[in-house]
């Protein structure tokens, strides 16, 4: 344990979900990264077979087995899982009734595409039965495996019923071990010791599913966590100049001059034309800082901790995963 | 269809020219596609708006809507019904609908399975978990819509936006995977007790029955083993006509009247996304148009470079003057920055796939909220 106080203590599951393209995945990777940073022990896994994690750290694509795949800042390991229902199942069979074998001859009769195409809630046990049972793991001295657990879950629109578990299966099976295995994954899932995370962007659809899928979580009593908003440009202009722009009162003489005395232009001609087209760019940069700003407003509104992510203009690479796992450490998330 | 441009020096992609597509009236179907947040229900609504504006007789079929995209088209619910679009100028006619997939299903089961067999389909837990489920049902949902749409002739333009999928492939594979569902060994074995007493199960599988079943009762429970049973039973006459309309309608697909429509945002993970969709429609022997890439960052003062800009905000900096400018400068470089990288990804796809036309639309600094809106989406798509 670090002496360092974070917003998260006590959390071991961390699920990370958002609208897709909002780098739902990205910021799983980072958040990682950042709670093993100063030497724990992280598993981050992924369920929905898109092979995410591989391209987000540059890897071949991960097979169904936990394998270390960076070191954090200060020591520090994170694992990697990539989840395959099919596999979950087996396993599922043979560590609760020792059916391996059994288990094989089911799943060459398609038992698995069978459940995702009749009762998506049982594939969806099976996933979630498969990280629950990496949290609670413990190593032979007693100690948990890993210190913490991030789950790069499926899209916001689909998060309620994906860990809804209970419910989803006791429509099918009000009794029985498949109802006793959700309730096992619900003890975890619905326990203080998770966080369910929304990553967004500063814009109105991403920021509604958000609102949303909280509002969700509230209604059948998950635990939500924080509010990843990724992507944040810093506001390089003054109030002042973004309200001018926004009215179209913004005057580009100031900027012929500026232009010019860079050196940016060798006739007056040209700088007033560089000027009115950088204007416009100004003009288009104030209308979106105003909806920014306005859909800050409607996050603030559902009152949980908030961390702003910076855009990585060159793309996030390897080093840009670092530097988002530093942020998330610097805004006390990990 | 498409005529190549030299684009600023670079390689050239053909230009996709949506309205000659639209305008077209060979064009009987466009299938919006791609990965979720790109903006794919958003230029399916734009295009059903110019083919209206334009003269055609449109229908505009979303899965999933976002709320403000949907008002902007006058749909305040999800009644599976489709809605004439008010507001629409010209001749044309723009209807709108949300898919339903639950009563969509519903409705299936209700006319092909006498009113006693529905019954016990419509009131089987098994039934109620596939229906209302996300995964899956969309897929098979969208495609028995878009052919009923089709069959019923009332439109001359039918837009489908495809379900935010897992992945791009569930769309296509819904009719494949139907019928390995139900040519599956399982769903033989789990019929066999209400066929022939389980005796036909004996004879299907060497490792026995008795083990599978063993295994089966273990892993569900033997009530769910018997919901499970009924149910499939129950299911298997009307499947067969299901199965039937969705071989049907994928072969709809396949015809020369149906353009599919790849949308991505300038994003890695959404062009890959873009790519393999590219490739798998190849393969499938679909009719591709072209790829429309949104949210593409363009720069009006374009002339000044990321390091020019840069460079000058830092001498500005240091000499300590013109304060706003350098800040000017800062963003411009930036935004160079990101057109840039949202241009190489562009370019791992054209030089990926020479051939393919290519329509990019720059980012809106608001979302639409309104037929206005839709139709300033659709000036941009058209104006290549």
């Amino acid at each position: 344990m670090r002496a360092r106080d974070t917003d998260w203590d006590g959390v071991r599951l961390h699920v990370v979900t958002g609208k897709g393209g909002t780098g739902k995945t990205t910021v799983a990777a980072a958040l990682a990264l950042a709670l093993a940073a100063g030497g724990r022990k992280v598993l981050l896994v992924e369920v929905e077979g898109r092979q995410g994690i591989a391209q987000v750290f540059d890897l071949p694509p991960l097979p169904y087995e936990e394998r270390k795949i960076a070191v954090a800042p200060g020591g520090g390991d994170v694992y990697a899982l990539a989840i395959d229902a099919e596999e979950a199942m087996l396993d599922y069979l043979e560590m609760f009734y020792g059916m391996r074998r059994a288990g094989k001859v089911l799943s060459k009769m398609g038992i698995v595409d069978f459940a995702t195409t009749i009762a998506p809630g049982f594939r969806d046990v099976l996933v979630t039965g498969k990280t629950s049972e990496a949290v609670r793991r413990k190593g032979k001295n007693g100690r948990r495996t890993y210190d913490a657990v991030v789950l790069d879950a499926p899209p916001t629109g689909r998060i309620a019923r994906f860990l809804n578990v209970t419910n989803e299966v006791s429509g099918l099976a009000r009794m029985g071990p498949i109802k006793n295995h959700a309730d096992l994954v619900n003890g975890v899932v619905a326990s203080p010791e998770t966080a369910v995370h929304f990553v967004t962007l500063l814009e109105e659809m991403p920021v509604q599913e958000t609102l949303d899928g909280l509002q969700e979580l509230r209604t059948i009593g998950l635990p939500p966590g924080g509010v990843f908003i990724n992507m944040v440009r810093e506001s390089l202009l003054p109030d002042s100049v973004l309200d001018a722009a926004a009215e179209g009162r913004f005057d580009p003489a100031e900027l012929v001059l500026g232009l010019k005395a860079a050196g940016l232009t060798d006739g007056g001609s040209a700088a007033v034309s560089v000027a009115e087209a950088l204007a416009e760019e100004i003009a288009d940069h104030a209308h979106r800082a105003e909806l920014e700003s306005r859909e800050r407003l409607a996050l603030e509104e559902a009152a949980r901790p908030r961390y702003e992510l910076p855009l990585l203009s060159d793309g996030v690479d390897l080093s840009g995963l670092y530097e988002l796992a530093e942020s998330i450490r610097t805004q006390g998330a990990a | 269809m498409s005529k190549r441009t030299e684009r600023g020096g670079h390689r050239d992609a053909p230009v996709l020219d949506l309205d000659a597509i639209i305008d077209d009236p060979g064009t009987r179907i466009i299938v919006c596609c791609g990965s979720g947040g790109v903006g794919k229900t958003t230029t399916a609504a734009a295009l059903g708006l110019r083919a209206a504006e334009r003269g055609r007789s449109a229908v505009v079929l979303t899965v999933d809507p976002a709320r403000r995209l949907a008002q902007s088209m006058g749909l305040t619910e999800l009644d599976n019904t489709p809605r004439l679009v008010a507001g629409v100028e010209g001749k044309g006619k723009l209807h709108a609908m949300m898919l339903d997939m639950k009563r969509t299903f519903d409705e299936i089961i209700e006319a092909h399975a006498d009113p006693e067999r529905a019954r016990q389909i419509l009131t089987n837990p098994f039934y109620q978990s596939l229906s209302s489920s996300f995964a899956g049902t969309q897929e098979y949902m969208a495609m028995e819509k878009l052919g009923q749409l089709r069959r019923s002739g009332d439109w001359d333009l039918i837009i489908v936006d495809t379900p935010p999928s897992r992945s791009a492939l569930d769309f296509l594979d819904a009719p494949e995977r139907l019928g390995r569902f139900l040519d599956g060994r399982l769903i033989r074995v789990l019929m066999a007790p209400a066929k022939a007493g389980g005796r036909s199960a004996f004879k299907l599988l060497n490792a026995g029955f008795g083990v599978i079943a063993g295994a089966m009762t273990k892993l569900l429970g033997a009530q769910v083993l018997k919901d499970l049973q009924t149910f499939v039973s129950a299911l298997d006459a009307v499947f067969g006509g299901f199965r039937a309309r969705a071989d049907q309608t994928y072969k709809l697909l396949q015809a020369p009247g149906t353009a599919f429509v790849v949308v991505a945002s300038p994003e890695r993970d959404a062009m890959r996304e873009a790519s393999y969709f590219v490739e798998r429609l190849a393969s499938e022997r679909m009719p591709l148009a072209g790829l429309v890439i949104n949210r593409m960052h363009l720069s009006p003062a374009g002339v000044l470079s990321a390091a020019r800009s840069t460079a000058a905000a830092e001498d500005l900096e240091s000499r300590g003057e013109h304060e706003l400018t350098a800040a000017v400068l800062r963003l411009h470089a930036g935004r160079m920055q990101l057109a840039a990288r949202e241009h190489r990804e562009q370019e791992h796809f054209v030089s990926a796939h020479p051939t393919v036309p290519v329509a990019r639309v720059p980012a809106m600094a608001q979302d639409v909220h309104d037929l206005e809106g839709l139709r300033e989406v659709g000036e941009l798509l058209s104006a290549q």
